[in-house]
Parts: C-alpha cells; sequence; structure tokens
C-alpha cells in the first residue's frame, strides 16, 4: 500500500465468485480482511509515534469518547450492580453464604462485569459514531479535502479516535465499577439493611493489585480494538449513504465481536501472569 | 518529456488507471504551462475527475509518470509529498467542506496546521479571503447553512488560502444555476489572473470553458481526442468534438 493512498477497499475479485465454493470466497474474504486491517493498522502506529501530535484535536475525542460515554456506562454498570445482586443473592441464600454477597458483586464487577459491559456499551455508543462520521466524510470527499491539504488523516482523525479509546477505556470501566458496586450496595440494602461501610468493608476484603488492575489494563485493549475497527470500517467506507450505513453497522458488529473474543484471551493471558 | 520548472509546473506522460477491469485512463499525456489555465472536458464518467486525484497524489496511476515542478509524485514519500500538496490548490466538485467545522475554521484550517504566523495574522488572512470569494460576513455559518454556490466560494477560498501556485478545479459550475455558475467562472477567472496560477479545470460545462480555458482537452474513453483553444476546437470535423463543441457555434 503506497503512502498516499487513504482507501483500504477489498481488491476486486480475480475471478467470478460463482466458480468458487461459498467457503472459499468466505475463507478469502476472512483473510483479506484482516489483512487489510493488519496494513491500515501500521499505517496507524506510523502516524501515532511520528510528530507533529494533534493534541488539540486528541483532547477533543477524549471528551467526545469520555465524558459523552460516561452516562451510558454508569448506568450500563449500575444496572449490572443491580441484577447482580438480586440474582446472586437467592442462589447465595440457597447454599447459606448470603454474608459472601458483597465479595460476589464486588468480585464479579471488578473482574468481569465491568470492563465487558463498558466494552460492549463503548463499541456501540463509540463505534457506531466513528464509523458513522468517518464513513460520512469519506463518501462526502472530505477525507480527500483534508489529505489534498497536506494534513495526514490518519494522523489527526484515525489516530486521535484510536488513542482516545485506549485512554479513555480503563477510566470508563471505573466508572461502571463504581457505580455497580454501589447499586449492588443499594439493591442488597432493600431486602436486608447493611452499610456503605460494611458492605464496602466485606466486599474489598480479600481484593489485592492482581485482581484490580489486570482488567482494568484489559479494556486498553478493548479501546484499541474498538478505535481500529471503527475507524477502519469508517475509512473504507464506498457507496453514499447506504455504505455509511454499512460501515456503521459492521463497526459496531465487529467491535463487539472482537471485544467478546479479546476478552477470552486476555482472560486466560491474566490468569497465566497472575495465577 | 521537457517539463522545465518555468515551462511546465504539471507534466502528465502516459498515464495509466484502471478500476477493477474498467481503464478509465489509457495512456494520458499532457503539460499545463506557467500562468496557463487548461480545460479538461468530456462526458460524466471519462476519467476526469480520476485525473485530478492522480495530480494531487491522491490516487497512484498503474502507470505512466505524474509531475509537478518537475517532481515525480509517486517516487515521493508522504512527507514531501505533502510539501508538494501545500503549493496545490484543490476545488472538489461538491466543495467538500469539513462538516463539523464553521465556515472560517474550514478556511482556516490547512493554514492552522502550516502555517507560523501568529493566530490574528492567520485570521487577517481567512477575512481577507473569504472576502475576496464574496463571502464576508458568513464565517460564523456552517456548511449545512449556506447554500450550493456559497459552499463552492468556501471551498475556493479555502483551496487558495496557503498560497498555491496551481489550483486543480473539479466540476465547479457543477449543480449550480447558470447565473451562480456565471459568478463562480468569473471568480475563478478574476482568482486566477490576480495570482497567475496554474489552473486545471475539469468540466462538461463547454460554455464556462470557453470563458475561463486558455485551452482544451477532449477525453475520451480515457484518452486526449482533441487538445487546443476553443476556436480549434470548432475546427475539427471529428463528430464527437464537433457535438461537444457544436451547441456553442
Amino acid at each position: 500500500m503506497p503512502a498516499n493512498e487513504t482507501t483500504f477497499a477489498a481488491p476486486a475479485p480475480q475471478e467470478s465468485e460463482g466458480t468458487r465454493s461459498g467457503v472459499a470466497v468466505l475463507l478469502a474474504g476472512f483473510f483479506e480482511w484482516f489483512g487489510e486491517v493488519g496494513a491500515f493498522f501500521a499505517r496507524l502506529a506510523r502516524a501515532m509515534v511520528r510528530p507533529p501530535y494533534e493534541w488539540k484535536e486528541l483532547l477533543h475525542q477524549c471528551d467526545a469518547v469520555g465524558s459523552l460515554s460516561l452516562p451510558l456506562v454508569a448506568l450500563a454498570g449500575a444496572a449490572t450492580g443491580v441484577v447482580l445482586s438480586m440474582e446472586t443473592r437467592d442462589s447465595l441464600t440457597r447454599f447459606g453464604a448470603k454474608s459472601m454477597l458483597p465479595a460476589v458483586i464486588v468480585f464479579s464487577i471488578l473482574k468481569e462485569s465491568g470492563p465487558v459491559i463498558t466494552g460492549l456499551v463503548v463499541s456501540g455508543r463509540v463505534g457506531a459514531g466513528i464509523g458513522a462520521e468517518l464513513g460520512s466524510m469519506k463518501v462526502t470527499e472530505q477525507i480527500d479535502a483534508m489529505e489534498a491539504s497536506a494534513v495526514d488523516p490518519f494522523r489527526y482523525l484515525v489516530a486521535t479516535r484510536v488513542l482516545a479509546c485506549v485512554l479513555m477505556m480503563p477510566l470508563l470501566t471505573l466508572a461502571a465499577d463504581f457505580f455497580g458496586v454501589l447499586m449492588g450496595w443499594v439493591a442488597n440494602n432493600l431486602q436486608d439493611s447493611i452499610s456503605l461501610r460494611l458492605f464496602f468493608g466485606n466486599g474489598f476484603k480479600n481484593v489485592d493489585f492482581s485482581d484490580f488492575l489486570p482488567p482494568i489494563v484489559k479494556t486498553t485493549v478493548f479501546g484499541l480494538i474498538i478505535g481500529t475497527v471503527a475507524c477502519f470500517e469508517g475509512m473504507r467506507t464506498r457507496g453514499g449513504t447506504e455504505g455509511v450505513g454499512r460501515s456503521t453497522t459492521r463497526s459496531v458488529v465487529l467491535a463487539s465481536l472482537f471485544v467478546i473474543l479479546a476478552d477470552v484471551l486476555l482472560v486466560r493471558l491474566i490468569l497465566v501472569l497472575f495465577p | 518529456m521537457a517539463s522545465t520548472e518555468t515551462e511546465y509546473p504539471v507534466a502528465v506522460e502516459n498515464l495509466h488507471k484502471a478500476f477493477g477491469g474498467q481503464q478509465v485512463l489509457n495512456g494520458v499525456s499532457l503539460q499545463v504551462g506557467r500562468g496557463e489555465t487548461l480545460a479538461v472536458l468530456g462526458r460524466s464518467g471519462t476519467g476526469k475527475s480520476v485525473l485530478l486525484k492522480l495530480l494531487i497524489g491522491l490516487q497512484k496511476p498503474d502507470s505512466g509518470a505524474v509531475k509537478i515542478h518537475q517532481e515525480d509524485i509517486a517516487s515521493l514519500d508522504l512527507p514531501k509529498l505533502n510539501d508538494l500538496r501545500k503549493r496545490i490548490g484543490f476545488l472538489f466538485q461538491q466543495a467538500a467542506l469539513y462538516d463539523s467545522l464553521t465556515v472560517e475554521q474550514n478556511v482556516a484550517f490547512p493554514l492552522s496546521r502550516h502555517s507560523s504566523d501568529p493566530p490574528g495574522k492567520q485570521k487577517e488572512r481567512v477575512r481577507e479571503l473569504l472576502k475576496s470569494v464574496g463571502m464576508e460576513g458568513h464565517g460564523r455559518k456552517m456548511p449545512s447553512e449556506i447554500s450550493g454556490g456559497m459552499q463552492k466560494r468556501v471551498g475556493l477560498a479555502r483551496a487558495l488560502v496557503l498560497d498555491p501556485d496551481i489550483l486543480l478545479f473539479d466540476e465547479p459550475t457543477a449543480g449550480l444555476d447558470p447565473i451562480t455558475a456565471a459568478e463562480i467562472g468569473d471568480l475563478i477567472v478574476g482568482l486566477q489572473k490576480k495570482h497567475k496560477l496554474t489552473a486545471i479545470v475539469v468540466t462538461h460545462d463547454i460554455r464556462g470553458a470557453k470563458a475561463f480555458a486558455d485551452r482544451l482537452v477532449l477525453l475520451r474513453d480515457g484518452k486526449i481526442v482533441a487538445e487546443g483553444s476553443f476556436a480549434d476546437l470548432q475546427k475539427s470535423r471529428d463528430e464527437f468534438v464537433t457535438q461537444f463543441v457544436g451547441s456553442l457555434c
């Protein structure tokens, strides 16, 4: 891929798709997609490390990704806390382990629910936003205009958005964790009166560094996935408004899918590194 | 081909470009002299816009060379290509204004990234340019709040903001009513003469081309089928050329 082209459209098929089996076409498309994402990521990495840096645009994107996602992430975290409290309470009561409820809620939210819920919410809100925005800019030649003005769209548009996702995901996850645990206590308190101090004391009693930090760091990978997939799909948009719709849908679906898949691998990795 | 800096700021040699199986440009060669305005004519879908995008390096030719100020742009790395792009202004067919920025911010965008002038001086330059294209007082509007003709004017101001010596116009009068189209045409001629710019205007508006071009080339099936002044093209006996310029004979 030459340095001066931003199009990452799939090359035209060299032979009629009718002559190939469905599986072969699917596999070829799969590998083509990953090849193009690889090339895209290589250019993105170069744009990220080489000056000049777009600090102002990065701050703007951090605001767009972070503060505008905060209410939704907080709500999703809170709902998870309430549901966890209600569901787990019943199960633990059956086994006579109701006193473990604060710890179960805290561990569930910190280690898994908080990061994954945040990842999925951000995939939906931010992934769709980036895919639609860049897609729309692509089909209206705004990205070409930027490039014609000697401004690298990878540096200005892509690197800033991906970095904002990477930086904001841990902070959003902390917010989801906080509201999840808080609402877990509220839901629990409605059934059995327990002070916030006692709930937090019981919940966090056995939490150590390795329970808290790796899942938070894990979300930077989710941010990288969401930002890269959404920017990639947005930048390869073609075909007018219908194309923008397709890019938006693909951004959300693929980002969510890869967040879930990455979670499986990262959980395994964390268990190996922090036994 | 001798494309000296003084004679030909833009030179294209045997350019080929295909998309999928469709050959869009098939051996196009042309040169544009300093201060000259060249109109590239042809039916829709004959590769006129692609030619402009090849000239500024937004697309890469399959074969052939594009030389801007004697530099073969295919051989340049991104920083060097961007240095060259700063000397070229591009007016897009639909103006391609950044829809999240105001008119003023659109014009200021290239300046804010490439100029070392203080912000006050940059603002002054933007105001001056908006005035020169008749958009004074509209700086705080969003692109969606202004008409297509006004968007073209803003696009023109943005194309001129880095003080380029080459201007590329992609269908500058397309989609405009005849009066606005004539105004934009006059504006292009005025600015081109004032700044002594080398200009390439892609259009299928033969009336406009006659008004602002020193020389015309006619594209058909990815090849240049006629080249010369409007009077030269009128003398052509080629049926396609006659059909194209005939409406104004």
